[in-house]
């Protein structure tokens, strides 16, 4: 039986700590890890646990989420206000965040578990519509951090999130140039010019979608040599001084650090790109999530993202 | 007593088990494909712009890099299974290094070796002029990176299984060593370097990672079939998977198309 | 030799399993046999001639061509060398058909096409196989193959010729019929025959002169009556067990050259060989009853014992080997000086056009 989380929560406020967080039949939590006294199973023991439950799962997945507005407020609500002041989280927590923030939520993620001994945040990162799909098939995440706001729209749709994502990051467009700046690129205009070696990511992906808005607000028609498959594959190009100019995101210029040259432009504001994150629906470890979020949200968050370039929403 | 029948096939049931869970492996990711394939609308699809580009490219592009495999692959195999120089393993090994390292991998390498401040392409690049990344060379490049240890593996085996005796006879009959190559060695390892030959042209029809890195991507010069499947992927799927039918249907069709013609001649 | 025309070798080469040490000294248009056991060196002598292996020292000459000589700093390569080689099961070149297989020397050694195909043409038309030119080797019998391989080897007018157990991929039922074929085809051609065989037979029927040689070394050298008739060691004597007999036929009886007679099976005429082993030599104390057709006395001259048989050596007319049982000697009384009938099969009896 998939036990409904209203159930569960009610069920978690009357009955003794031990008990308070015992998996649902639909959860993926290795008991060891919800009783908190074993820290962490193996890896392969965990992955065989998610295995089996997720298989025994698959068949109650619809009924689960046929009240999906209604069940993550009581999940949340009543641990979050049950919880004393330290906050006795533990296990995992699974983050799953754009390749974008790949730096920054690593950084974060140390910090969150000095902060909580007793969680492991394991982290995963790709490409925003990736990890979407990989969620809505089930897989076992707590919190999805996106680079995008449609393709976290596409994933509330879908039913795989647990009530509203938040904005706690943008991030704009910056011309990366190869150190020496061999092309003398000095705005994005160079970006029409047939005599360079120009790269920008496809149509098809975000960075490549943001990138046409920019060039549409400044009227120019861009002659790239090649429609690179992320933002990542750019930058490499870049660095490798095998392009004379990339349009990749400002964050990325700061991680490049000396390898590349970052000029901003003034039309990049046509296309700010916002960063939602939110809990995933079924998140194995709710609490866990909802800490995470915050601590990402809160100031210790912040300074980290601004540091890394991005924009407070 | 019943005569024992090892099946009406004549393969015994403890290969044939294996066997038959083998071809489904193979065969049920495939069949998902032909499943999801949204059938009415495969037309519309096909027709659409770029389509026939990135298919005619990875056609040219997947036989231009056979040939270069075939020009440069088949002296090289022959010196790894004849020659007698020094440090023949280490060489062998280098060969098969495309054959484990990520493609990706090796499209950075392929940049740094060839590229506009490669190791090699810089010189290309300041005395000739000659920039090979983001072009169509690029791309048989990478696909010949990627796939001629393919063809050099299965001509050295071939190479090694001959009989060198032939090619004594050739020379007793007053052949040097190049008229001994080609009228005798050559014709004689045919089979096996027309299935290296096969797999290098199918690896390189589906190279994807070397490719894009080395060459990017653009449409009609350096997006081949693979990189237009990728990117649909991103936006529409049902595209991605007709674009994939595509080129299944097209390999398919080239391999028994060769097979018919190649195995039965030298069967 | 004094001669200057033809092979003379000084063969010296280490290998793993022996040291080969041979001196061969061939006159053009005759056959030289090297005869051995296999692993005595005979193919890597062959190989020495060929180039395909080059000389530790020595020399090796052919008329007045230096082709290996170690000291002088000279080798030639195979390709240069004047000399075809018959391979053991021939090698001919499976993708090619039996005309350009025969072609293929003369178009390597620079003739065109067109004039390479008709002087393979002409040869195969001269070994009887004009009309296999378009076929391919695996078509072949044994013996067109070997044809085949011998026209291959003489369509680049070499002056030395080479044949590596000749007859060994051949079947025992179309043996007899192709060995006197080859020795026909060896007796026309002008230049030196060097063969390999590990069978006394080949080498006493094909070859002028025979080389014995056993672990890299000669150990008796002459020609093959001498070597039959006088085996200098045992090993020798093991290897040419055989009565063979030089006569000239007239239909199903042979005159022999030593003056005496004898009745064969099949019908012949002209010069031929007779062979038969000791082993088909019977032997009588009186002359047999109903006796066989080929039956005359002889007196015991020498006795061997060899594992559990005892040859006899045999004077008469003509002189004979046999081999028979330790109980036979004692029964008989075959000691030297013994008087006794020696009878043969004309059925035992091989014969050979010579």
């Amino acid at each position: 039986m998939a036990e409904h989380p209203m159930d569960h929560a009610r069920r978690a406020a009357a009955l003794p700590r031990s008990n308070r967080q015992r998996t649902p039949a639909c959860r993926v939590r290795p008991s060891g890890i919800a009783t908190g006294r074993s820290a962490r199973l193996s890896l392969l023991g965990l992955v065989a646990v998610l295995t089996i439950t997720l298989a025994g799962c698959s068949a109650s997945t619809s009924g689960a989420a046929a009240g999906p507005s209604a069940s993550p407020k009581g999940a949340l609500a009543s641990p979050t206000s049950d919880r004393p002041s330290v906050p006795a989280l533990s296990g995992n927590v699974v983050v799953f965040a754009a390749a974008s923030l790949t730096k920054t939520f690593t950084d974060l993620a140390h910090s969150f578990e000095s902060a909580h001994p007793g969680v492991h945040v394991q982290l995963s990162f790709g490409g925003s519509p990736t990890l979407a799909q990989q969620i809505e098939q089930g897989a076992p995440a707590d919190v999805f951090a996106s680079a995008d706001q449609a393709v976290m729209a596409q994933a509330v749709k879908a039913a795989a999130i647990a009530g509203t994502p938040q904005t706690f990051a943008t991030n704009v467009l910056e011309i990366a140039v190869p150190v020496g700046n061999p092309g003398h690129v000095t705005s994005l205009a160079a970006f029409a010019d047939p005599s360079l070696r120009i790269a920008v990511c496809a149509v098809q992906v975000p960075c490549g979608a943001a990138s046409a808005k920019v060039f549409a607000v400044a009227g120019i028609t861009p002659r790239p040599d090649t429609l690179e498959q992320d933002v990542t594959a750019v930058l490499t190009k870049v660095e490798l001084g095998e392009v004379d100019a990339g349009l990749v995101y400002r964050t990325d210029v700061a991680v490049a650090g000396a390898k590349v040259l970052g000029i901003p432009f003034p039309q990049s504001g046509a296309a700010v790109n916002i960063y939602p994150i939110a809990q995933v629906a079924h998140a194995p470890n709710p609490a866990a999530a909802v800490a995470f979020i915050d601590y990402v949200r809160g100031p210790i968050g912040r300074q980290a993202l601004a540091q890394a370039g991005f924009g407070s929403p | 007593m019943r005569r024992r029948q090892p099946g009406a096939s004549g393969v015994p049931v403890i290969l044939l088990v294996p066997a038959l869970v083998g071809l489904a492996f193979l065969v049920i990711p495939l069949l998902g494909l032909l499943v999801r394939t949204p059938w009415s609308s495969l037309p519309g699809q096909l027709a659409a712009p770029g389509v026939r580009s990135a298919l005619q490219l990875s056609l040219v592009s997947a036989t231009l890099a056979t040939a270069v495999s075939l020009v440069l692959g088949v002296p090289l195999a022959w010196v790894l299974a004849r020659s007698r120089v020094p440090g023949r393993s280490m060489l062998r090994a280098l060969v098969t290094v495309p054959l484990v390292l990520p493609p990706v991998v090796g499209g950075v390498a392929l940049l740094l070796g060839l590229g506009r401040r490669g190791v090699l392409g810089q010189y290309l690049f300041s005395w000739f002029g000659i920039s090979l990344p983001f072009s169509t060379a690029a791309v048989v490049l990478a696909e010949a990176f990627v796939a001629m240890p393919f063809l050099v593996v299965a001509v050295e085996g071939a190479l090694r299984a001959a009989d060198q005796r032939y090619e004594q006879a050739a020379a007793t009959l007053g052949a040097d060593r190049w008229t001994t190559f080609r009228r005798v060695t050559v014709p004689m390892v045919a089979p096996g370097i027309v299935s290296g030959a096969v797999l290098c042209w199918a690896r390189a029809l589906g190279e994807f990672g070397a490719t894009i890195t080395f060459a990017g991507n653009f449409p009609g010069r350096t997006q081949t079939v693979p990189l237009a499947v990728y990117l649909a992927l991103q936006t529409d799927p049902q595209a991605a998977i007709v674009l994939s039918l595509l080129m299944l249907s097209v390999s398919v069709l080239v391999l028994v198309g060769l097979r018919g013609r190649w195995a039965g001649g030298l069967a | 030799m004094s001669s200057t025309s033809g092979l003379q070798g000084q063969l010296r080469v280490r290998r793993a399993e022996f040291t080969l040490d041979l001196v061969l000294a061939v006159p053009a248009g005759s056959v030289t046999a090297l005869l051995g056991p296999n692993g005595a060196g005979k193919t890597t002598s062959l190989s020495l001639l060929a180039g395909l292996l080059p000389l530790d020292t020595g020399r090796v000459s052919l008329d007045d061509t230096v082709l290996d000589d170690p000291g002088a700093g000279v080798f030639l390569a195979p390709e240069r060398r004047p000399v075809g080689v018959v391979f053991q099961d021939y090698l001919l070149f499976p993708h090619l058909s039996v005309l350009d297989n025969v072609a293929f020397g003369p178009r390597s050694r620079g003739a065109g096409r067109r004039a390479a195909r008709v002087i393979a043409q002409r040869w195969l038309e001269r070994l009887g196989l004009g009309e296999h030119a378009s076929a391919r080797p695996r078509r072949l019998s044994g013996g067109q193959a070997q044809r085949v391989a011998i026209a291959r080897a003489l369509a680049t007018d070499p002056r030395l010729l080479l044949l590596d157990e000749p007859l060994a991929a051949l079947d025992a039922s179309t043996r007899v019929e192709v060995r006197s074929e080859l020795r026909r085809h060896l007796r026309d051609y002008p230049g030196a025959t060097v063969l390999v065989t590990h069978d006394p037979l080949d080498a006493m029927v094909l070859a002028d002169q025979i080389v014995v040689i056993e672990g890299g070394r000669a150990v008796q050298q002459g020609s093959p009556a001498e070597v039959a008739r006088h085996p200098r060691t045992a090993y020798v004597a093991r290897l040419v067990g055989l009565n063979l007999y030089r006569g000239r036929a007239s239909g199903t009886t042979v005159e022999l050259d030593e003056g005496a007679r004898l009745a064969v099976g099949p019908a012949h005429s002209g010069p031929v060989f007779l062979a038969f082993p000791p082993s088909a030599v019977a032997l009588h104390r009186a002359r047999p009853d109903g006796s066989p057709r080929n039956c005359w006395p002889v007196t015991v001259a020498g006795l061997e014992q060899q594992g559990n048989l005892v040859r006899l050596a045999l004077a008469g007319h003509p002189a004979v080997l046999a081999d028979v049982t330790a109980a036979a000697v004692a029964a008989l009384d075959l000691v030297p000086g013994a008087k006794v009938w020696a009878a043969v099969k004309a059925t035992e009896i091989e014969v050979y056009p010579g």
